[in-house]
């Protein structure tokens, strides 16, 4: 088991049997974490640095106690407080962080391409756990490890993902991740909110949600950056929840039993309802997935440290 | 002291003639078509120079460059520069006027001109200083053109932003007809920009990186060029990108407007797909410049504007950077290519050898044309004028290494790349300013 690369810096590019590799490794992990006594010896004597230039919760965290289930050195750095503060560049704080003797670097960035950067400079692994509107790989595969745990496999799937795709590094991971696995994927949002050209990139978009839900298997929302809304991008938070975010209404549309996720966090109201976000619908039309992503994140965040570390020996 | 360049291939304005070029005081001397009547040597001390294989053009005349100095020393400065130009082949160029301080006064055209002039004993490219539209480049308040003009300025320009509000255009417009100088504009409306650091496109959805619209580009264009028509002024579009571009130029001359325009090297041959390197997986800094690259669609209409006249000519935007200005995020580098030292070969690989030009065509682009816009002398191969010449190696095959890069600016996205076309020998005045191998 190993893969054949020594970082993960985005989806596009990678092969399919890797990321089988991941998600396979993580159906283990799942079992680990469910059990009582939630340790293994896979990441002894290995250390592990997150380095977070933007806020985070959930994939900071599952990155740090993935690394303490596994018996690794977890240590994290904030980009406020620390030497960037004081005008280090991404290339010398990354130097120095390399040079502690670390094995994974783990990078959160607002700008695009700067994991790769990073990984140019260093002999750790570097993952990227989220650059500027670019990808967030991590995300991508813990949602196909879901959609395969809940589906029983990812290619043929119909995916519908719905929101501000324009400014989604979630949305651009899942795109090189489910199409490499054999799903087809649907983007829908306002127009001021999808990129230009991205048929090209082989999957359908349209500008009506309501398209892309119907008689999909998985319907994900993006999250929406309040803030947009100054920018013009959106009048309002009101008319963006009523034309296009995920309603029962709406969802509904889907293929019976269909997945709702999202990747946190959540505005509820705004792109997701709550009655939606909550839960399985009385019919059973459609359940929400989205408390079971963060497990699996974690899960899948084990896997790929674990597959990761064990290629440099 | 006299020269005799022979056996070579002359581009002149009828064509390519095989002949040989006598320099003598720094003039051409004589030029003599065919082998028959070479002049022998004479008497007393001649240098010959077997250009057999060579074309013996023009000295080529760049009428967009940074040479950073004064206050970016690090970057460039005069000396390094006109070293990097005449490796390139280039015997004038014009320098921009965003230095620190901004050549936005007399003082700071005579420092440059001085410092020129100073590296002159060693290497003589020609430097003409172009002035601020406005005061310190900020938009607002006009410079003193007809002093600047008198320091030696040969045209009035902001590079490296647009003159934001029209009315103040439309004030340098009219300003700068009067002293009978040219107004460069930077195309660029930074509003429509936002936050973009790439071409917007199919290129910027799959890298995941804000774009710029063309639309920046040409919706300024479209405005300066209905201001200079207003005012009767010569506006100089600079460095136009896109297909649209070309279009709102050649719509504005056709209508009779004194519009003229450049392009520049990587615009004919770059596109933004670049941007992701040579695994397409990673970015590469050296391919951000702005405007940004653009597409395959981009490159072919500017190609055919400069064919049927649209584009005059060809400029470098030669733009050196440090590499600390270079190894950060994408977003965070500096804009710029280093251009001199890679413009012949780019635009020979990308217009001569696919069949797009002749040589004497694109030459042109690169000599005569540039210098009629700006009104500057040379351009041309004539008895009696300063002996201006670049020696080319059309057929030499090369790998570019920025390691070998004259300027101090290693940024430049040919690197590694193999171009056809190469300057083996520049002359300056007589002067043999650069002269290398052949490939």
């Amino acid at each position: 088991m190993a893969l054949s690369q020594k970082d993960l810096l985005g989806l596009r590019g990678v092969s399919a049997a890797d990321i089988s590799e991941i998600l396979n490794t993580a159906d283990l992990m799942k079992v680990i974490l469910a059990s009582n006594n939630k340790k293994t010896p896979h990441l002894q004597g290995k250390t592990i640095l997150t380095v977070f230039y933007e806020n985070s919760t959930r994939t900071r965290l599952s990155f740090e106690l993935a690394s303490k289930y596994m018996g690794g050195v977890a240590a994290n750095m904030s980009a406020s407080g620390s030497s960037v503060a004081k005008g280090e560049t991404l290339v010398d704080t990354a130097r120095t962080l390399d040079r502690m003797a670390s094995d994974v670097l783990i990078l959160r960035h607002p700008m695009t391409g700067a994991p790769h950067l990073m990984a140019k400079h260093v002999k750790a692994s570097v993952i990227n756990a989220g650059d500027g509107t670019n990808e967030h790989p991590t995300q991508a595969l813990l949602d196909m490890f879901t959609m395969k745990e809940k589906l029983g496999g990812i290619s043929g799937l119909q995916v519908a993902i719905v929101g501000d795709v324009t400014h989604s590094r979630v949305a651009r991971s899942n795109l090189w991740g489910l199409t490499t696995m054999g799903a087809r994927v649907t983007f829908a949002g306002p127009s001021t909110l999808l990129p230009p050209e991205l048929e090209a990139a082989g999957c359908r978009v349209t500008e009506c949600v309501d398209d892309a839900v119907r008689e999909a298997d998985v319907v994900m929302g993006l999250r929406i950056q309040l803030e947009r809304q100054q920018k013009g991008l959106f009048p309002s938070v009101r008319e963006y929840h009523k034309f296009f975010g995920l309603t029962p209404e709406r969802v509904a549309l889907a293929k019976k039993g269909a997945l709702v996720m999202h990747p946190g966090p959540m505005n509820r109201g705004v792109e997701i309802s709550s009655i939606v976000a909550d839960g399985e619908s009385s019919q059973g039309q459609y359940q929400s997935v989205i408390d079971e992503q963060v497990t699996n994140g974690v899960a899948v965040r084990m896997a790929l440290l674990f597959l990761l570390t064990r290629r440099n020996g | 002291m006299k020269t005799l360049i022979e056996n070579g291939t002359l581009v002149t304005p009828d064509g390519l003639r095989k002949g040989n070029l006598l320099i003598e005081d720094e003039k051409i001397a004589a030029i003599f078509f065919g082998s028959s009547d070479s002049p022998n040597g004479g008497t007393g001390d001649i240098d010959v120079f077997d250009a057999s294989g060579l074309l013996v053009s023009p000295g080529l005349i760049d009428l967009h460059c940074h040479l950073r100095e004064p206050g970016f020393e690090y970057k460039e400065d005069i000396a390094s520069g006109m070293r990097a130009a005449a490796h390139g082949g280039f015997t004038s160029v014009c320098c921009m006027a965003n230095t620190h301080p901004v050549n936005d006064t007399a003082a700071v055209t005579e420092f440059i001109k001085m410092k020129a002039r100073r590296e002159c004993e060693k290497t003589a490219v020609r430097v003409y200083p172009i002035g601020a539209a406005t005061k310190g480049l900020k938009g607002e308040e006009l410079t003193e053109m007809g002093e600047l003009k008198e320091a030696g300025i040969v045209a009035v320009s902001d590079d490296g932003k647009s003159v934001v509000k029209a009315g103040r255009m439309r004030l340098v417009l009219s300003y700068a007809r009067h002293f009978g100088l040219p107004v460069i504009t930077h195309p660029e409306d930074l509003d429509l920009v936002g936050g973009g650091v790439m071409n917007e496109g199919y290129w910027s959805t799959v890298f995941g990186m804000p774009g710029t619209t063309r639309t920046a580009e040409e919706s300024i264009i479209a405005r300066d060029c209905m201001l200079a028509e207003l005012e009767s002024a010569h506006l100089h579009v600079a460095h136009v990108s896109t297909a649209g571009g070309a279009d709102v130029v050649r719509w504005f001359k056709a209508r009779g407007a004194r519009v003229t325009a450049e392009t520049a090297p990587h615009y004919l041959y770059a596109t933004d797909a670049w941007v992701g390197g040579a695994d397409g997986l990673s970015y590469d800094v050296n391919t951000r410049v702005n405007p940004p690259l653009r597409t395959e669609k981009d490159t072919q209409a500017l190609i055919e504007a400069l064919k049927d006249g649209t584009i005059d000519c060809i400029a470098t935007d030669h733009a050196p950077h440090h590499a600390d200005d270079k190894n950060v995020e994408f977003a965070l580098a500096a804009s710029g290519i280093s251009g001199f030292e890679t413009a012949l070969g780019v635009c020979w690989t990308a217009l001569v050898v696919p069949g797009h030009m002749t040589p004497e065509q694109m030459l042109r682009k690169m000599t005569r044309d540039p210098a009629r816009v700006f009104a500057l002398p040379g351009g041309s191969l004539e008895t009696g004028a300063p002996a201006d010449v670049a020696l080319i190696d059309p057929a030499g095959e090369w790998i570019v290494d920025v390691a070998e890069f004259f300027s101090k600016g290693k940024n430049n996205p040919f690197h590694g790349k193999k171009l056809t076309g190469k300057v083996v020998a520049t002359y300056v005045g007589g002067k043999c300013v650069y002269r290398g191998s052949r490939p």
